[in-house]
């Protein structure tokens, strides 16, 4: 009895040690909604707002959710912002709301998302939630009729290189870390209470085409893509001064190191005439000499998420132009009839 | 009302008499997101309550339309003849909600449950002392005469002599803006849980089959006209010949020089962003390969 007894507890233990990996997130409707109008009533402004749901297994349920209020620089709204949000958390637990936060979202304008303070707030929420994720909304996507809602959550073995600080080329070739291992993107499922379902079902209009369709079907996407180019292209010249920044490193460093050797050289030939003379060699190294001081190498976080956001750019762009291919044959064939 | 007559009148104060006559309220404009917030609270109300009452947020455009786009849940306790309704918990996420959206103001309140009953009157009376005219939007989630009707009324005082008698409520029309709706997606607010949300090419995919029912329908319309199968209407006629005749009239060359430099355009673009990718999967390979010395 007593074995059976310890057995058990021996099971229990071993699964809470161990969280499943997280492989969705269950949005309600009504999350997706009230997301949709906050980033769109304030578009072009980046705003955000809290997640609150529950942690079930390795599904992430989000049940509701609230914005933040735009925040101009301030000091003293710090404790504002707090405030609201302990405000806010205690009157929905009131109405029976789940109280839990898991998370944050935020608009983003054509994609640009992957910047450091993206990574400082997960980095932030990660030490009191076991399990966050950050949900992005993209508005001027949404505009081409594409529900544009991304899960993202930073990946363990980035968080772990982050905590310590140091993104040297050797820390990351051992890892094998390349730029795609920052973020991970987890599935979204829409999930609905059977009420509102109900309440969908009869209200849906019997139109055979819809709002979502006319979005779909307009052919003038020059406005995104071009804005799409514009920010690649910057994008693009931020890399290569990173790139650059590299160069100067390497440059410095390889001076630095003949520099090291001329040194030496010398101190060596002054060793042997000494050594001849009798008296005692000097050390071949000489911590104060200022050629000898490392220079830091520069990290590779920024070029890291720059790449990150060029390949999603290039992603979107991409995607519209398949789209508009199909549009321009719809036409074509169209005006043949 | 000055002279007191022997035939004290019935009368009705409209609220186009007490206020100007601008703000009269003629129709109301639900956003799809009140629905959902309101069966949301209402499958988290707690046992004992029968129903959820809660603010409406929203506007009060210039030309008499509510556009009512929020909405909160506030706790309530309601017995027989009592009806208690928490106060500071409306005004404290009144003002957390003005603190994001100052634009959304107060333009009434809603109650599930067909119908209006006597606790109503006293929250209604409540609610009027916030805003000048209140909008009451009862949303049927009990689906009793199995459909779920969403109603809304404003309300004005009967009053025989100086004495209020009662309070009407008169209905006033509902415009339901699904707009929002339509833009997520019908499939995915619909169902009860839905597995993937569909990408660009699925959507496209979808808008195309819908669009060339659509034409299949309108052949077989005009076929059967045509045959005399169907009694020909001129407006449906009119609509159609507006429709085809919205296409461009270009001549088949600039059209397929148009079509084809669109098409080069895109290439251009696909083939732009297939280099970008490749030079930067070279670029990492070189940057994390280089050795030290």
């Amino acid at each position: 009895m007593a074995t059976m007894a310890r057995s058990f507890l021996q099971a229990i233990s071993k699964d809470e040690a161990v969280a499943p990996p997280l492989r969705v997130v269950q949005i309600e409707g009504l999350a997706v909604l009230k997301i949709i109008k906050h980033c769109k009533e304030f578009a072009p402004t980046l705003v955000t707002g809290q997640l609150l749901g529950l942690d079930v297994g390795s599904v992430l349920e989000v049940t509701n959710c609230f914005p933040f209020p735009v925040r101009d620089d301030d000091e003293e709204i710090e404790a504002d912002g707090a405030n609201y949000q302990l405000e806010m958390m205690r009157c929905l637990r009131e109405v029976n709301v789940d109280n839990n936060t898991v998370g944050w979202y935020q608009s983003t304008v054509l994609g640009s998302y992957q910047t450091v303070e993206l990574i400082e707030t997960f980095m932030n929420y990660q030490e009191n939630i076991k399990r966050c994720v950050c949900i992005i909304y993209d508005p001027s996507k949404a505009d081409l009729g594409v529900l544009a809602l991304k899960a993202l959550k930073l990946s363990d073995s980035f968080m772990e290189l982050y905590r310590a600080g140091n993104f040297t080329g050797e820390k990351l070739r051992e890892k094998n870390f390349s730029w795609m291992d920052i973020f991970e993107e987890i599935p979204i499922k829409v999930s609905n209470s059977a009420l509102v379902s109900a309440f969908m079902t009869e209200l849906e209009t019997d139109a055979p085409v819809s709002q979502g369709d006319y979005d779909r079907l307009q052919s003038s996407t020059t406005p995104f893509l071009e804005n799409n180019m514009e920010f690649l292209i910057k994008c693009m010249d931020d890399l290569s001064m990173e790139q650059q920044k590299f160069q100067y490193y390497y440059r410095n460093l390889s001076r630095q190191q003949a520099q090291q050797q001329a040194w030496l050289q010398k101190r060596r030939t002054e060793n042997m005439a000494r050594r001849s003379a009798g008296e005692e060699p000097l050390p071949e190294e000489d911590p104060s000499n200022p050629i000898f001081k490392p220079i830091p190498e520069p990290s590779r976080l920024e070029s890291f998420l720059i790449t990150n956001q060029v390949s999603n750019f290039c992603g979107q762009i991409n995607g519209v132009a398949g789209q508009n291919f199909s549009r321009l044959y719809l036409t074509k064939a169209l005006h043949e009839n | 009302m000055a002279a007191a007559n022997e035939h004290t009148v019935l009368q009705f104060a409209t609220p186009s008499s007490t206020t100007s006559a601008t703000t009269s309220i003629l129709t109301a404009r639900i956003h799809p997101l009140v629905i959902f917030n309101v069966c949301d609270c209402f499958v988290r109300r707690p046992d004992s309550a029968e129903r959820v009452i809660g603010t409406l947020l929203g506007s009060i455009l210039p030309d008499g339309t509510v556009d009512i786009r929020n909405s909160y849940a506030v706790p309530h306790n309601e017995s027989s003849d009592q009806v208690a309704v928490d106060i500071d918990y409306h005004h404290n996420m009144l003002a957390s909600h003005l603190k994001v959206n100052p634009k959304e103001i107060i333009v009434g309140w809603y109650s599930t449950g067909l119908g209006v009953n006597g606790g109503s009157a006293l929250i209604h009376d409540f609610y009027a002392r916030e805003v000048t005219n209140p909008i009451h939007l009862t949303v049927d989630t009990g689906f009793t005469n199995g459909e779920g009707a969403i109603k809304a009324f404003v309300s004005s005082n009967l009053s025989l002599g100086d004495r209020q008698l009662a309070a009407q409520f008169q209905e006033v029309p509902v415009d339901l803006r699904m707009v929002e709706a339509e833009r997520v997606g019908y499939d995915v607010l619909k169902a009860t849980a839905v597995d993937k949300l569909p990408n660009d090419m699925e959507g496209m995919e979808l808008t195309m089959e819908r669009l060339l029912s659509l034409i299949n329908d309108v052949y077989k319309y005009v076929d059967s006209v045509v045959e005399g199968q169907t009694p020909p209407d001129n407006n449906i006629g009119r609509f159609i010949a507006e429709a085809v005749a919205s296409l461009p009239k270009l001549p088949p060359q600039v059209f397929d020089n148009l079509v084809n430099d669109s098409l080069q355009d895109q290439l251009l673009l696909l083939y732009l962003s297939s280099i970008t990718r490749t030079q930067l999967s070279l670029a990492e390979k070189l940057n994390t390969a280089a050795q030290m010395l």
